[in-house]
């Protein structure tokens, strides 16, 4: 079993979760040639390592948030915004948006140490209060 | 004379190789007790092949027996990273069938089964192929009209498919549980009697003896590290055991193909998934086809042993990893009994995990890419072994001739840029 930290619900199983696949970045539809936008749906690439992927809490907070996943000992940690290809480029990040405790702008700070999943979590609840209040 | 290390007395006279497979031969070796040579030789790796091939399954090796056997290329060597048959050839669920969707896959895979038909007489190696019929059950008016769709579709192309009632299924699969009752009825099914399974392990060991008495290298033990490209071309190819110069590379290493096309500079639309399956203690016969069903995730067929082996449909996230998890049985056990309620106290042996490579489109990425040299036979995702063949002997026709054979034509990977892509979805796999 894969304990995913989702960012607001704090560590849960991944049977909760949908795989949305790796972080891509997505060239502008009105300038992008046939060529880019084919290669930003189809190409990836499919690492045998760590990747930043985005996974959506389907049976839980139903929200869209990113990891960081060995994909060959299936180890999570909470991705850290210098980790997200493309976070750079405002609206690029697709739905998950300010997601992870990374997205969080308050906690952007602290968030580059990788902590254990557990304070992942608290800080995702935290950053999840401020948003809703 | 010393005794051999494993107690048998050593051979009398010269031993053959190969030897030659047959009953006689059989009973001759019995009575004299003289050792078989092995099935396949190992040789020194050279340091210059005219043709490389990465990955020793049952693609890389039919590759390998065809530029032989049909094209008289035999300075070929194929690098495997673990043994041979240790990938996805080796943990497969050993169905074959051409019950496909788009006329280009039907064509392809009917090719592959009329070589899989001959093929113990081609290698001199019992595969055994049993054509036992193979039966996709429909449990929605939806897949009732995929499966007529594709019924008609075969028939055109001159498949033996069919679109059946319930009451033929019971009579085909008496212990499958048809009634009105059950938690997805079934409605019909997809009948595809030239479908089957096969010992996979012998098609890898028949392929690989075949191309090494044909003088292929087979390379076990050797992981590439690395491809040499200069000027837009293939040069050569570094491995855990040294270099090799070369000018034609062909990669078809599967759930790892990514790993190798990035060696060499080219994108692929590929994700690798793993694919679990499991095997139940042996038990009598009373299965006699392969069954299958898309909205349970889940085929069923019994071996020649007697062992219920299940498949289902991959993992739901992507991974490189071959360990298998209790999620997966458990629900796999749940999906079967929802078929065949009668296996409540069969026990499951093992389970185990293989790695496929997916496409967008459920289709392979064959023949050559922009990297000249560099070849691919690639995207099995679901599908490979019952392509073993086919591809093979499409990949080594692709390398021989310089030229993309016409049944692999549809299957290029400028079909991705160009978006004329070979949708395979409804065919190709079950639950995705």
């Amino acid at each position: 079993m894969i304990l995913l930290p989702c960012a607001w619900c704090g560590p849960r199983d991944a049977a909760e979760f949908q795989h949305v696949g790796e972080v891509v970045t997505r060239p502008d539809p009105r300038t992008a040639t046939p060529a880019q936008w084919r290669a930003y749906l189809y190409l990836r690439a499919n690492p045998r390592g760590w990747t930043v992927e985005t996974w959506y809490h389907r049976m839980g907070c139903r929200r869209f948030f990113k990891v960081e996943r060995h994909t060959e000992t299936n180890e999570v940690r909470p991705v850290t915004a210098a980790e997200v290809p493309g976070a750079a480029a405002a609206g690029v990040a697709g739905p998950a948006g300010a997601a992870g405790p990374a997205g969080m702008a308050g906690t952007a700070g602290t968030a580059g140490t990788a902590g254990p999943a557990g304070a992942a979590g608290a800080a995702g609840a935290a950053g999840t209060a401020g948003a809703s209040g | 004379m010393q005794a051999s290390a494993n107690g048998h007395r050593p051979g009398r006279g010269r031993t053959r190789y190969p030897a030659r497979y047959s009953a006689f031969g059989l009973l001759r070796r019995g009575l004299v007790q003289q050792e078989w040579p092995p099935a396949w030789r190992s040789q020194p790796m050279k340091d210059r092949y005219d043709v490389v091939i990465v990955g020793g399954g049952v693609h890389g090796l039919a590759a390998a027996y065809y530029l032989a056997a049909n094209h008289g290329i035999t300075d070929v060597a194929v690098l495997e990273q673990g043994y041979l048959g240790s990938g996805g050839s080796g943990r497969n669920t050993a169905i074959l069938r051409s019950n496909y969707l788009t006329p280009e896959g039907v064509r392809f895979y009917d090719r592959s089964i009329k070589l899989y038909q001959r093929l113990a007489a081609d290698l001199d190696f019992n595969v055994m192929f049993s054509q036992r019929g193979h039966l996709t059950l429909a449990h929605s008016d939806a897949s009732l009209r995929t499966m007529r769709w594709r019924a008609e579709v075969n028939k055109i192309e001159g498949v033996d498919s069919d679109v059946i009632g319930p009451a033929e299924v019971k009579r085909l699969v008496p212990f499958l549980d048809v009634s009105a009752a059950a938690r997805y009825p079934v409605l019909g099914a997809l009948w595809h009697p030239p479908g089957g399974i096969i010992r996979h392990d012998a098609v890898v060991w028949g392929y690989a003896r075949g191309a090494s008495a044909r003088g292929v290298h087979l390379h076990q033990n050797t992981e590439v590290t690395g491809i040499d490209v200069a000027d837009g071309r293939v040069r050569g190819v570094r491995t855990s055991r040294g270099d090799i110069a070369t000018r034609v590379v062909l990669n078809a290493t599967a759930g790892w193909s990514t790993l190798i096309s990035d060696m060499a500079g080219v994108a692929m639309p590929v994700q690798t998934f793993p694919l679990q399956a499991a095997v139940t203690e042996p038990v009598k016969p009373f299965l006699s086809t392969v069954v299958v069903s898309g909205t349970l995730h889940v085929y069923v067929s019994q071996t020649d042993r007697g062992e219920l082996v299940f498949g289902a449909s991959v993992d739901p996230f992507t991974s490189y990893s071959t360990r298998g998890s209790l999620e997966f049985i458990e629900g796999l056990a749940g999906h079967v009994l929802e078929l065949m309620p009668a296996l409540t106290k069969v026990r499951v042996l093992r389970q185990w995990s293989g790695l496929c490579d997916m496409t967008p489109d459920f289709s392979p990425i064959m023949g050559r890419t922009p990297v000249d040299g560099f070849l691919t036979d690639v995207g099995w995702g679901t599908y490979g072994f019952k392509a073993g063949p086919v591809a093979g002997e499409a990949m080594a026709e692709c390398i021989a001739s310089g030229r993309t054979p016409e049944i692999i034509a549809a299957f290029g990977l400028a079909r991705f840029a160009d978006g004329a892509l070979v949708g395979e979805k409804g065919a190709a796999a079950v639950g995705h």
